[in-house]
């Protein structure tokens, strides 16, 4: 077991804890940048998902996991980075310029919807971005002169600095370095002052509000930095599926989100990661699976069955997610043989009668 | 000028006065106590103060101007609360709870913060230092890193009272700070009150039940009952005053 014993300020602040979590994810970089030497294109397509669901879970666990503000209509946003990065593309804008568009509208967007969320909390805030989430669906579909209505819209390859991105291994890199780069943002703002401001208003709204922090402000902050993410997230899926229409921004986009944040891990930068990775890898599960199932099982419906199976699970037996496992699984080694079960059983919560109506 | 004052406060809960009319003014520098029977207002006061609700009449003056707004305006006019059923920021550790209180003193941008430029290195460190006095005042030291979820209640206690003072107030609102504590606890509590009213010179305000603690710390002390003022004085008249002793123990039969 490592103890860590701080003689300086900055020891509380830099990335890496110690020289081992350096030389781990030292090595996730290299694997990573490597990747398209090693495996398959259709791996690296799976990749690239993972990079943009990543990307879009980071931002919904920013608002779920650290500012404790449920949203069931992410997609909407994930809608709203995809047709403007459309929209933007057809007019001839560079990337660059179509994608920082794309998280600022959504962004603004997000901003919108914070509003009744200063007002809303848990299951209405839930019935209240659900709703929005039908409206935007509503309005992609119906304006056909902006968004092509039900037919669609297509997009070419992405074009940097007169660079055609038109390869896997290209897409792959934009992707990566665009997952990485949100990542150290959020890290960064969770080690300063506005990322405590979000975790002091999921713990406690009341002493958040008496320390000072305006609760209405660092919500729609939340909101709006939230839904940025997801709206890069969005541009980036719409380059990558080339074609996008209503249908693949519904509710049921909205609860698999959620889900990456679920089954990740509530309240972990790396739950967000391990999520996504989980939710592209789970299909192809499936798939190979299918071949060894009996065939009285039937195929049709069978992915959505096992995915609320393991939400379900997830739930009951693991409310930490993937990463809360894995801590487990570490200390458990770390402490062997040491460990109890009720090492991670929290204590009880004291009485907290004092609550903002 | 008053450094802060409460006058004709009065609130209503539907048919229920919880508050009746209540002023009184607070010296700088003093402990002033507010005491009373479960029920007589206490909290609701201090709630009043951090406009957790909006009064039925009344004002609250602090520094000669009006206290009006949102709760965090309060925290900015430098009033810090502590409450009495512990509101800790559960999931985070005690550093990062002291330094939730110096959100009034942040002076770093986001878009510093997403990148994390220097500036926001130097504002960090500067935090924890100032952090640091609190955590040497209050010997938090071996409670650094720990998250709030697995404290014993006296510990998060002391937490509670930490955030606040590392807000830097001027005046400092305790609602029963000894309420779960044992005998030495209660005694290290006290010595922290009188340490912050003379060493750190911050004004206290204070709702609590115990009367060796009340008498050992306070200046001044008000005695209410159903809402309602019924003494004010010094610790020893108060206890004597026969209204605060019919409020306690019942009239005679």
């Amino acid at each position: 077991m490592r103890f860590i014993f701080k003689t300086d300020y900055n020891q509380d602040i830099r990335l890496f804890q110690h020289g081992g979590q350096m030389f781990w994810y030292g090595l996730l970089g290299l694997v990573l940048l490597a990747a398209p030497f090693i495996v398959s294109g259709y791996v690296l397509s799976q990749l690239h998902f993972i990079c943009i669901y990543a990307i879009v879970g980071l931002g919904l666990m920013l608002l779920v996991g650290y500012t404790g503000q449920i949203s069931l209509g992410h997609a909407a946003f994930l809608g709203v980075g995809a047709y403007t990065e459309a929209l933007l593309q057809g007019a001839g804008v560079p990337f660059v310029v179509s994608i920082c568009c794309a998280a600022l509208f959504a962004a603004i967007v997000g901003v919108i919807v914070g509003l009744p969320a200063l007002r809303l909390k848990g299951v209405y805030l839930a019935i209240a971005t659900l709703a929005f989430n039908v409206i935007v669906e509503e309005i992609i579909t119906r304006w056909d002169s902006v968004t092509g209505g039900s037919q669609g819209k297509s997009l070419k390859a992405i074009e940097l600095f007169g660079w055609r991105l038109s390869s896997g291994e290209s897409f792959y890199y934009l992707s990566l370095a665009l997952a990485a780069l949100s990542c150290l943002a959020l890290i960064n703002l969770l080690r300063s002052p506005t990322g405590r401001a979000f975790v002091a208003i999921r713990d406690s709204e009341i002493s958040a509000s008496c320390l000072g922090i305006n609760l209405a402000r660092y919500k729609t902050l939340s909101f709006a930095l939230s839904a940025a993410l997801t709206g890069i997230g969005g541009a980036l899926y719409a380059h990558k599926v080339g074609f996008i229409s209503p249908e693949q921004f519904t509710l049921i986009q909205s609860i698999e989100l959620v889900t990456i944040v679920i089954i990740g891990g509530v309240g972990s930068l790396h739950g967000a990661v391990l999520g996504a990775a989980f939710i592209i890898l789970l299909p192809q599960a499936l798939s190979i699976a299918k071949d060894w199932l009996p065939e009285s099982i039937p195929q049709a419906g069978l992915q959505s069955v096992v995915f609320g199976l393991i939400l379900v699970g997830f739930i009951i037996f693991e409310p930490y997610g993937l990463y809360g496992r894995w801590l487990k699984i570490r200390t458990y080694f770390d402490v062997f043989p040491f460990y109890r079960r009720g090492t991670f059983r929290r204590q009880r919560g004291y009485l907290r009668s004092e609550r903002l109506r | 000028m008053t450094f802060f004052a409460v006058e004709n406060l009065g609130v209503r809960f539907g048919g229920v006065v919880a508050v009746d009319g209540v002023s009184f003014a607070v010296r700088q520098g003093e402990v002033y106590t507010i005491i009373g029977p479960n029920g007589a207002g206490k909290t609701t006061i201090f709630n009043l103060i951090g406009l957790i609700y909006p009064p039925s009449s009344g004002r609250i003056l602090f520094e000669g101007r009006a206290v009006t707004g949102a709760p965090h305006h309060v925290a900015e006019r430098g009033i810090a609360r502590t409450f009495q059923n512990i509101e800790l920021f559960e999931h985070a550790t005690v550093l990062q709870n002291l330094l939730i209180g110096r959100h009034r003193h942040r002076v770093t941008s986001l878009f510093d913060e997403l990148l994390f430029l220097p500036s926001v290195r130097r504002a960090e460190i500067a935090q924890r230092e100032a952090v640091e006095r609190v955590i040497d005042l209050l010997d938090l030291a071996h409670y650094r890193d720990s998250l709030v979820a697995g404290l014993p209640y006296g510990v998060r206690k002391v937490v509670e009272l930490g955030r606040a003072l590392a807000t830097e107030p001027k005046l400092l609102l305790l609602d029963e700070p000894s309420s779960g504590l044992n005998p030495d606890e209660t005694d290290d509590m006290a010595f922290w009150i009188e340490d912050i009213q003379k060493e750190l010179g911050v004004t206290v305000l204070m709702v609590e039940h115990d009367m060796n603690l009340v008498s050992r710390v306070s200046t001044r002390v008000l005695a209410l009952n159903e809402g309602r003022v019924i003494a004010e004085g010094t610790p020893e008249q108060v206890q004597s005053h026969p209204a605060v002793i019919e409020a306690y123990l019942g009239g005679g039969a």
